[in-house]
């Protein structure tokens, strides 16, 4: 995608390149129809960055942002040092890494079976019904957890208790977090996350196939053979794209999954970071940690891209 | 029935292939497993869905002693009728709507002109805003640092708060400039720009009228994500009056805080549960009916967005 960034401006080689102000007086248009855009980028995404330096500072309401005294790394000193931050974490990383690796081969199998299926309106019913949890929200399905796991009335448990068993309460134990967290996610996005692969299936040129077909390849040969090496770069970047936000873990769904009984499980950075900061108002330390996150989640990314790029020639950087 | 008969035919891409193709017993096992893990796939998605609808338009009793499990059970519409009489779920309701409508418009304005300026060539000094586009998608200032920006601006409580922060997603920069780039006939500019066309006129009457299916998307995918959001809503708005309808849901799901006075008269403990069990399956069907019903009809929208910005090295 950014590859193709670097030839642009440059014109083909049989003209002169016109001056750096001729271009500028001709791309003068543009600077007016970029401006708002560009107003937003710098005012809500780069003013804030700024803003970053409370976490080396102690704030003070009347300091400010610009007028709080500087603390040098106190704030990281108490964090690492403090018994939360192993828990919390370790906690996000098993519940990204458990993410990662649940999520992502179901939706290659989907697009796969799909790519493969024969009669196109059973193709597109599919489709559409695995992609419709995609747009329910996250209070929405989260409600809906709580309520078909109710230790009475949850559906989940009327079976359990039917077939002999006896009733779970599956938010109220600690153990079972993680999986329900994990498995109402892919169950939310394997649709959704199939339509890309699917895409990318579509593109498998012809004669590969008949050629294969010709040489007596069976379909799963023709799939392991044909479809997964060509889908690989996608199946590479969306890695890469996943393993960087492997920190970043949602905060909406954990946050309303939380309850008293799991937080040792449940508690994560992104929990964490919001009820250090916007319920006790501890505004600079809440910084340090989030900018911590943010820190590790850019390094996973270029580190994951740099392995992509020398092992496989895919990067998305 | 056999698959044999329909191997050829259906296939668009061996149609031409009249000849009917014996099929390998491998193959058929393959065809055979691929279905049933389709099928299996529809049932674990539609079932919870199935069940939620069903179970909201049974009645209390049903529901409680689990005998709902796939159609309604003593069919009733009192839920329902209890859901639309519920003011806080019907002031979300309208609240969401607004700030759908606002932000999706506010980021579409945002959105294209960013993506049309990146996606020109003769733009002197596209490299550097098209980084710093990217470079939001790898890194955020934090929530501390937002949230004392809109403090600082005077915006919380507001409904700016909630409608410019987000207002222009990297990602859709990124889909729709690839689709100005890749699906507009560069030519066309070519022509225009030495028939003395304006770059205003050329993004005005050549870009945006080409770009209809990816304008689409870019407004369904912001539509759906503001609709469904309540995190921003939730750490910027204190009044009431204000809350979209999912920070209501939330209230109402999650942490069961239920105005029952307001829903008929319950006496006892047990049908005041049981009601509030119903009621919140019947909210979770109204809240989320706006999308799913649109859906089928926008969802060819949605696949042709994923298509067209598809991450390929």
């Amino acid at each position: 995608m950014v590859g193709r960034q670097k030839s642009a401006g440059v014109p083909s080689g049989m003209m002169v390149k016109p001056s750096v102000g001729k271009r500028i007086r001709k791309s003068l248009p543009y600077y007016i129809l970029i401006l708002p855009p560009l107003i937003y980028l710098l005012v809500f995404r780069y003013y804030p960055m700024l803003g970053i330096q409370i976490a080396f500072k102690d704030f003070k309401v009347r300091g400010g942002i610009w007028g709080s005294p500087w603390v040098g790394l106190k704030h990281f000193e108490l964090f690492f040092s403090s018994s939360m931050a192993g828990t919390i974490i370790k906690n996000t990383f098993i519940l990204s890494l458990y993410s990662l690796i649940a999520s992502f081969p179901i939706p290659i199998v989907l697009a796969i079976c799909l790519n493969e299926c024969r009669s196109q309106k059973f193709k597109k019913f599919t489709q559409m019904v695995t992609y419709m949890p995609y747009f329910i929200s996250t209070v929405v399905l989260v409600s809906m957890i709580i309520q078909f796991t109710d230790i009475s009335s949850g559906f989940i448990n009327q079976i359990i208790v039917q077939m002999g068993g006896d009733p779970v309460n599956f938010m109220g134990e600690v153990s079972y977090f993680r999986s329900l967290y994990v498995w109402t996610g892919v169950w939310q996005t394997m649709g959704y996350s199939a339509i890309v692969y699917l895409a990318a299936l579509t593109g498998v040129p012809m004669e590969l196939y008949e050629a294969a077909k010709v040489d007596g390849a069976s379909k799963l040969r023709r799939i392991i053979s044909i479809d997964i090496p060509y889908i690989a770069p996608t199946i590479i970047t969306l890695f890469i794209l996943n393993t960087g936000s492997i920190l970043s873990i949602g905060f909406e769904k954990i946050y309303l999954m939380q309850n008293s009984i799991n937080t040792p499980v449940s508690e994560v950075i992104s929990t964490y970071v919001y009820k250090l900061g916007l319920v006790n108002f501890n505004y600079s330390f809440s910084t340090a940690v989030g900018l911590f996150n943010s820190l590790v989640n850019l390094f996973m990314l270029v580190l994951v891209n740099t392995i992509s790029k020398r092992v496989s020639k895919v990067s998305v950087l | 029935m056999s698959t044999q008969n329909k191997t050829a035919a259906n296939v668009p891409h061996l149609s031409y292939r009249k000849t009917r193709v014996h099929q390998r017993w491998d193959d058929t096992l393959f065809d055979v497993i691929s279905t049933l893990l389709l099928l299996l796939a529809i049932g674990v998605v539609a079932y919870p869905l199935i069940y939620v609808v069903s179970a909201s338009f049974s009645s209390t009793d049903a529901v409680m002693a689990g005998k709902v499990w796939f159609l309604p059970v003593e069919p009733s519409l009192k839920a329902y009728e209890a859901v639309f009489t519920y003011d806080s779920i019907m002031t979300g309701y309208l609240n969401s709507a607004i700030y759908t409508v606002l932000g999706t418009g506010v980021n579409l304005v945002l959105t294209t002109l960013c993506a049309f300026c990146l996606s020109r060539k003769d733009f002197y000094g596209r490299g550097i805003v098209g980084g710093m586009v990217l470079f939001t998608m790898l890194f955020n200032a934090g929530l501390i640092p937002n949230y004392l920006l809109i403090n600082s601006l005077g915006w919380l409580d507001t409904i700016w708060a909630i409608i410019i922060p987000n207002a222009m997603n990297a990602w859709y920069v990124i889909l729709m400039r690839s689709y100005f780039e890749n699906s507009i006939p560069e030519e066309l500019f070519e022509a225009s720009g030495m028939d003395g066309c304006s770059v205003f006129r050329q993004l005005v009457s050549i870009a945006i009228p080409l770009s209809g299916p990816i304008i689409a998307v870019v407004a369904l995918y912001c539509a759906v994500g503001i609709w469904n959001s309540y995190f921003d809503a939730f750490i910027y708005l204190s009044d009431k009056n204000k809350f979209p309808l999912q920070v209501v849901l939330r209230n109402i799901l999650i942490l069961n805080q239920m105005d029952m006075s307001t829903v008929a008269d319950l006496r006892d403990m047990a049908s005041r549960q049981g009601m509030s069990n119903l009621l919140k399956y019947a909210i979770i069907v109204v809240s989320s009916a706006p999308l799913l019903v649109l859906y089928p009809f926008v969802q060819k929208y949605f696949v042709k967005g994923i298509m067209v910005g598809s991450v390929k090295g």
